[in-house]
């Protein structure tokens, strides 16, 4: 197990300096810069700009010069965009932000999700699971740019029940409506999941093994049943964790939380070189470490999987 | 109490209310007093000049579409930094109500006979956040600051423009640093020498990036001095909290020498990505301002909230641009082809059923609102649309276009959902009226200003907005040499009249000439000229609707009770 997890980190390596390369060779590929503005700055301006950021080097030199920051200094850079800010403080300011509502929007999903699910297939067919298939289609259907200002409409103008965006260091208050415009469609996905997973394991020769030795009804279901039907949850959950954790760009858009979300977008529409970096390697990093943390929960769960 | 008496009390009452209905706002004060003990409890003091009962929490919150590029006077380069910026220092000279120029750190100032040599004579209460005075070296640290090869300000164009002394040799590194034209007299002289007459230099000392800068704060801190732990600045406001994406907070600064009379105490701003989010949040009473509101909204909202909603002109330009050079369709050299095609588009259409916000339709390039400029009764501007699209009809077909041979090119827009509609309603007008076949293309912003910089495109869209209150901040666009000139418009009769105008004591004379060359050239199809569409709660009062540059002094403003 342990070889197996030196060896996925050590590959990792080589795989992020792939990521840096393509991403920076795209970035600097698109056409403008991130001083290319519709007041065309006069061409010495902008050389004593691009000399000060070192945009004056071929690219080869830059990317070194980047890697070299990070590998040595943890350093990425100046925000091009944000210029009272270094990258290092954008997500550093930013990252506590998303993470603090994708960990509890996932709590939430799967919670949620996993129980629904499981109420579902253990009454198919039944007005619960009905009730329990429809919520989830309706929620797979309304995406989370569509709930955002549902919610505020409902909830802050017309109820005035909760404050329409911000942060302020996480006080509850704030919490909720990102929380829940960010996990349902997610929760959706896992209901679906755990219960069709869930049913095809009710109807495996185990089950009916365990029921045939007479144990009892939730022994069966918690202990025997639900550990294998959260296989396929589990698979889902490595990439929509990624996703919670660093793609919630709507979430910041609507609720002006601050989280990396914005960043990433108007990173890439500012032509911002280094926030967009640095936000594309975090998210490489999250996306290793968290399919590595899958694929080690497997084998936890599934005793035929050993590394 | 009697009937008579009830009727006696009712009557009195009704007679006071009548009163104050119809006087003015002197008679009103007793009245308001009267009321006052019993509201209090819940509002501050009145207003020293109007009298008006204040709101008891004077906090100012208004939105931004995105977060700021910096709280650096000299390094900031968006409007709503330069909001944040104009209320955390104060520069040489500020703007009132109606935009005119009244003391900032300058009490006074003189000008040369020639408009050469400027000479500021500023306070000597002003101080900085720390207790520092404001001195004359501070705003000569700053401008040297701006144009400091090694600062690389974006907005060193600007310093370059305002035509001090060795200013541009500068900033392309040919001269030293201490070379630039300021000077500082003694520690409240300022005087700045310039290499042209400027007769507007006034008012470009308004701009942010002649704002002072504390020297010993940045050489401690670096970049990092802008944070609200280190920063010191001179304005009203302090920077109390940033937090980027997020939110930033601006309290009042007990050093400020007129902070006996400001009013508002602490101003907050809301970064909200989504203009129709930002909207319902103020209907939530979450913001006191919006800068803007989503297009095509702003007729519902003004019946909606008929107090609130302002629709106020700006000094900018809406236009298409002809591609001139050799890039361009062939068409386009023809003075009949651009004329056709600029008078055939009805302008009160797009302005009227599209953008619904109190608009006016251009057929100059300079706005109207303009100081001091006349504008032209250019031809085409004085026809009826029937008669324009009769001539656009005619010059059409002279030019030798006509439906078995119909003129076709493509019209080159930045993605937005407003760009689009105006975009298809123009190119409808010319299917319809001339049989011409415009395709529509659009383009992610930096693409586009890339392709449009290089002359890839045919016609293309356009806006400028002006860095000072003069025609010239426009029609220098226009000029063969201009950097902006992305049509590549030549004409020396226009480069001359804007050399001549640079020493004229009144040189608006030569900038209507100039828009009446324009309006027989067409080099440019100007559409509309922009209107402030903003909101703003009946509670805040002193907003400079009548200020075309929009800048605003939150010092200025106060919030009464509601």
């Amino acid at each position: 197990m342990f070889s197996f997890i030196a060896k996925r980190l050590l590959t990792a390596i080589p795989t992020l300096l792939i990521l840096i390369v393509v991403s920076f060779l795209l970035m600097h590929s698109a056409p403008g810069g991130p001083f290319t503005s519709e007041r065309k700055l006069p061409p010495q301006v902008e050389a004593n700009i691009n000399a000060k950021y070192g945009l004056d080097k071929p690219l080869p030199t830059q990317i070194f010069n980047y890697v070299k920051g990070i590998v040595v200094d943890f350093d990425f850079g100046p925000s091009f965009r944000y210029k009272d800010r270094s990258v290092n403080d954008l997500i550093e300011d930013g990252f506590p932000v998303t993470i603090t509502y994708g960990l509890i929007s996932a709590l939430v999903a799967v919670l949620v999700g996993v129980s629904l699910g499981v109420v579902a297939a253990l009454n198919q067919n039944t007005w619960k699971d009905y009730t329990a298939l429809s919520f989830t289609f309706t929620a797979q259907v309304l995406p989370n740019f569509v709930m955002a200002p549902l919610l505020v409409l409902l909830f802050t103008l017309k109820l005035g029940w909760l404050p329409g965006g911000g942060w302020e260091g996480g006080k509850p208050q704030y919490i909720i409506m990102p929380v829940i415009a960010l996990s349902t469609s997610y929760m959706a996905t896992i209901a679906r999941i755990t219960r069709s997973s869930m049913l095809e394991v009710l109807n495996s020769n185990f089950i009916r093994t365990a029921k045939a030795k007479g144990l009892p009804h939730n022994r069966i279901i918690f202990k025997h049943a639900l550990k294998p039907a959260m296989l396929p949850v589990l698979s889902y959950l490595g990439p929509a964790m990624v996703g919670l954790l660093t793609g919630s760009v709507v979430i910041d858009m609507y609720f002006s939380t601050g989280g990396i979300g914005v960043l990433f977008v108007n990173g890439a529409l500012n032509r911002d070189y280094s926030t967009i970096m640095g936000i594309t390697i975090l998210v490489g990093v999250l996306t290793v470490l968290l399919n590595l943390l899958v694929d080690v929960l497997y084998a936890w769960i599934d005793p035929k999987i050993r590394y | 109490m009697t009937p008579f008496k009830k009727t006696l009390a009712a009557a009195l009452v009704s007679s006071a209310v009548f009163m104050v209905g119809c006087s003015n706002d002197e008679a009103a004060k007793p009245a308001e007093e009267a009321k006052a003990p019993e509201a209090e409890v819940k509002t501050g003091p009145t207003h020293p000049v109007t009298g008006e009962v204040l709101a008891a929490d004077q906090t100012f919150t208004y939105w931004d579409l995105d977060e700021v590029s910096s709280h650096d006077p000299q390094i900031v380069e968006d409007v709503a930094g330069s909001y944040r910026v104009r209320n955390l220092f104060e520069g040489l000279l500020n703007q009132d109500a109606d935009g005119n120029l009244v003391p900032g750190v300058a009490e006074s100032y003189e000008a040369s006979e020639d408009k050469k040599t400027y000479t500021f004579n500023l306070r000597k209460d002003a101080k900085w956040s720390n207790g520092d005075p404001v001195t004359a070296g501070d705003f000569v640290y700053a401008w040297q600051r701006a144009v400091d090869p090694e600062t690389a300000s974006p907005y060193a164009w600007f310093m370059e423009i305002m035509s001090i002394v060795n200013g541009a040799e500068i900033i392309a590194g040919e001269a030293p640093v201490d070379s630039l034209g300021v000077e500082a007299v003694d520690d409240y002289t300022l005087k700045v020498e310039l290499t042209d007459s400027l007769p507007y230099f006034p008012m470009m000392v308004v701009h942010t990036t002649t704002f002072p800068a504390h020297k010993a704060t940045i050489e401690e801190f670096g970049a990092d001095w802008t944070k609200p732990e280190h920063m010191v600045s001179n304005g009203a406001y302090t920077l109390a909290d940033h937090v980027v994406n997020e939110r930033s907070e601006m309290v009042r600064n007990p050093m400020y020498w007129d902070n006996d009379n400001t009013i508002i105490e602490k101003i907050v701003s809301i970064v909200v990505p989504d203009e129709n989010q930002a909207l319902i949040r103020y209907k939530a009473d979450e913001f006191d301002w919006l800068e803007t509101v989503p297009t095509g909204q702003f007729k519902s909202l003004k019946a909606e909230f008929p107090t609130e909603t302002y629709a106020t002109p700006r000094l900018c330009s809406y236009y298409y641009t002809f591609n001139m050079t050799d890039s361009g369709p062939e068409a386009f050299q023809d003075v009949r082809v651009r004329q056709a095609l600029s008078y055939a588009i009805d302008r009160d259409v797009i302005t009227g059923q599209i953008l619904q916000g109190g608009q006016p339709s251009a057929y100059t390039f300079t706005p109207e609102a303009t100081a001091g400029f006349q504008v032209p009764s250019v031809p085409y501007a004085t026809m009826t649309q029937a008669e324009r699209d009769a001539k656009a009809v005619e010059l059409l077909a002279e030019a030798g276009y006509g439906p078995e041979n119909p003129l076709k090119f493509n019209m080159l827009y930045n993605t937005s959902d407003s760009h689009k509609q105006i975009a298809t309603a123009m190119s409808q007008m010319w299917k319809a009226k001339l049989g011409v076949e415009a395709t529509m293309n659009n383009m992610e912003w930096k693409t586009f200003l890339t392709e449009r910089g290089e002359q890839n495109f045919e016609l293309a869209r356009g806006a400028w907005c002006g860095d000072y209150n003069e025609a010239s901040t426009f029609l220098d666009l226009l000029r063969t040499s201009s950097g902006y000139n992305d049509g590549k418009y030549s004409n020396a009769e226009v480069d001359r009249l804007m050399d001549e105008a640079k020493t004229m004591a009144d040189p608006n004379a030569n900038y209507t000439a100039i828009e009446q060359i324009l309006a027989e050239d067409m080099p440019i199809i100007p559409i509309y000229h922009y209107s402030f569409n903003m909101m703003l709660k009946d509670t805040v009062k002193g907003w400079p609707v009548n200020n075309i540059e929009g800048n605003w002094y939150a010092k200025d403003l106060y919030k009464v009770a509601e």
